[in-house]
């Protein structure tokens, strides 16, 4: 079983557990519905249109409110550390978290506790505690763009907002950057970086690269990397190996954005729509 | 529980010092100790697990405490000291004080739309309306709060984000922002 962990910007939410699906073009998770405009409802909406291909069960999701204040995060971290031991997921895929190296590294504990390891995903706020905590390679894949690949390949900074310029400069070589990210310990089993040109490597030296179809106004559009790592959420899920499902998964990501005609001012749920027809033509 | 402590550490001997560098924490640093007394009361008062410390080397001019906070709630902290009129002289992280915030910015060009990054964070307008049509990039909560508030708003009207967000992703769109203001506004 998959489950997705995240939070939502309305701070009424409660944590919520439960089945995921989408009606009408919202999540839906228990009785409440969600729009889905970028962050983790995206990716959950990504994943659930993917296992619906996939003919797989709907993704579980842990959700709950937080607007940046930290206090929804802190909720659901504390229900993970306290809950996750005792659950069985097959693959984990952690999203909008406030970092926080304490509360990540509670989390952690409590996985180590399962009985069974799952497949351990992490992106944007988790992927920064993660690394922060020096424990990125505890996890088996991260997903992160350009500017937090060279926040990954910086061991000094903190945050992306700190990192260092000279390494800022070197974001023309992906390689390098990646190269770096595995040298400090700072990368994930495998990574995949999501841009302009998508890269995918599973350790220090070449990596493969999928660019088609080239649709450069993804760059701009809020939530097309948080559908990329739902679609890899699911299609490893379904049993698929990890560095082919980051190539499908970048390649139906672009497909689906293709079939979208995007301009810079498209909105992530117009490509959402595209994912089941961008699956059926890749795999 | 006892069990999973010891897996998690077994896996990397240095485990347990990198817990202690404090990745997360950051540095507020002050002119006088008074305004270090100052700070630690109302952020305490607020929440916040801040507590005082002696400055490292890298940071000793002439106060000799500075205060540590958590660094991701940096935007947050700093917007309710300037309401007491306690800005800090300087704002670092714990682990490499002499970091500065990204100071470089990406702009690209898609013709009609621009495109500002900063650090993790983008910002894209249309050119003709100077309308914001896009938010993306950033991990930290309040991207998708700050996103739903600026999409659809002219850039002249739209809020800054460093006064409703509240992390240093949040911080990072309010550099694209100022940035695109400069490149597009009068």
């Amino acid at each position: 079983m998959l489950a997705i962990i995240g939070t939502v910007p309305d701070p009424e939410i409660p944590v919520l557990e439960g089945e995921a699906a989408l009606i009408s073009g919202q999540l839906a998770v228990e009785a409440r519905r969600f729009q889905v405009h970028r962050g983790t409802p995206a990716l959950v909406a990504a994943a659930v249109q993917a296992c619906r291909v996939l003919e797989r069960p709907l993704p579980v999701v842990c959700l709950a409110g937080d607007i940046g204040l930290g206090d929804g995060s802190r909720k659901l971290y504390g229900f993970l550390a306290e809950k996750l031991g005792a659950l069985n997921y097959d693959v984990i895929t952690f999203h909008y978290l406030q970092p926080d190296v304490d509360w990540h590294n509670r989390v952690l504990f409590a996985i180590e506790e399962m009985k069974r390891r799952p497949l351990l995903i992490a992106d944007a706020g988790f992927m920064y505690a993660a690394k922060m905590s020096g424990q990125a390679e505890a996890y088996d894949l991260f997903t992160p763009d350009i500017g937090e690949l060279a926040f990954l390949a910086d061991e000094e900074a903190p945050h992306p907002f700190y990192t260092r310029g000279f390494i800022f400069h070197k974001e023309n070589d992906v390689q390098h950057l990646i190269d770096r990210a595995y040298r400090f310990k700072n990368a994930a089993k495998c990574l995949l970086v999501k841009g302009v040109r998508d890269y995918i490597a599973c350790g220090e030296g070449m990596s493969q690269i999928v660019d088609r179809p080239d649709e450069e106004a993804m760059e701009a559009i809020g939530g097309t990397g948080d559908t990329l790592t739902g679609i890899v959420t699911a299609l490893v899920d379904s049993g698929m190996d990890l560095k082919e499902a980051a190539v499908k998964a970048a390649i139906i990501n672009r497909t689906a954005g293709n079939y979208a005609k995007p301009s810079p001012a498209t909105q992530i749920s117009e490509i959402i729509e595209h994912i089941p027809k961008a699956m059926a033509s890749v795999l | 529980m006892i069990l999973a402590f010891f897996k998690f550490f077994k896996r990397k001997k240095t485990d347990v010092s990198i817990q202690n560098k404090q990745t997360d924490r950051g540095l507020l640093v002050y002119e006088n100790t008074s305004e270090v007394i100052r700070v630690e009361n109302i952020l305490k008062e607020k929440g916040w697990k801040v507590r005082v410390m002696g400055p490292p080397p890298e940071l000793r001019t002439g106060c000799d405490l500075v205060i540590e906070f958590p660094l991701i709630d940096s935007l947050n902290i700093l917007r309710l000291l300037k309401r007491f009129d306690l800005p800090p002289l300087r704002v670092a992280p714990v682990t490499s004080p002499l970091l500065e915030p990204v100071s470089l910015f990406r702009t690209t060009d898609f013709g009609r739309y621009l495109m500002v990054r900063a650090a993790n964070m983008k910002l894209t307008i249309d050119k003709e309306t100077q309308v914001i049509v896009n938010v993306s990039g950033g991990g930290c909560p309040d991207v998708p709060y700050l996103a739903a508030v600026l999409v659809g708003k002219p850039l002249g009207k739209a809020p800054k984000p460093r006064e409703l967000g509240h992390t240093l992703c949040g911080y990072a769109l309010d550099l694209a922002y100022h940035e695109m203001r400069q490149k597009c506004l009068p």
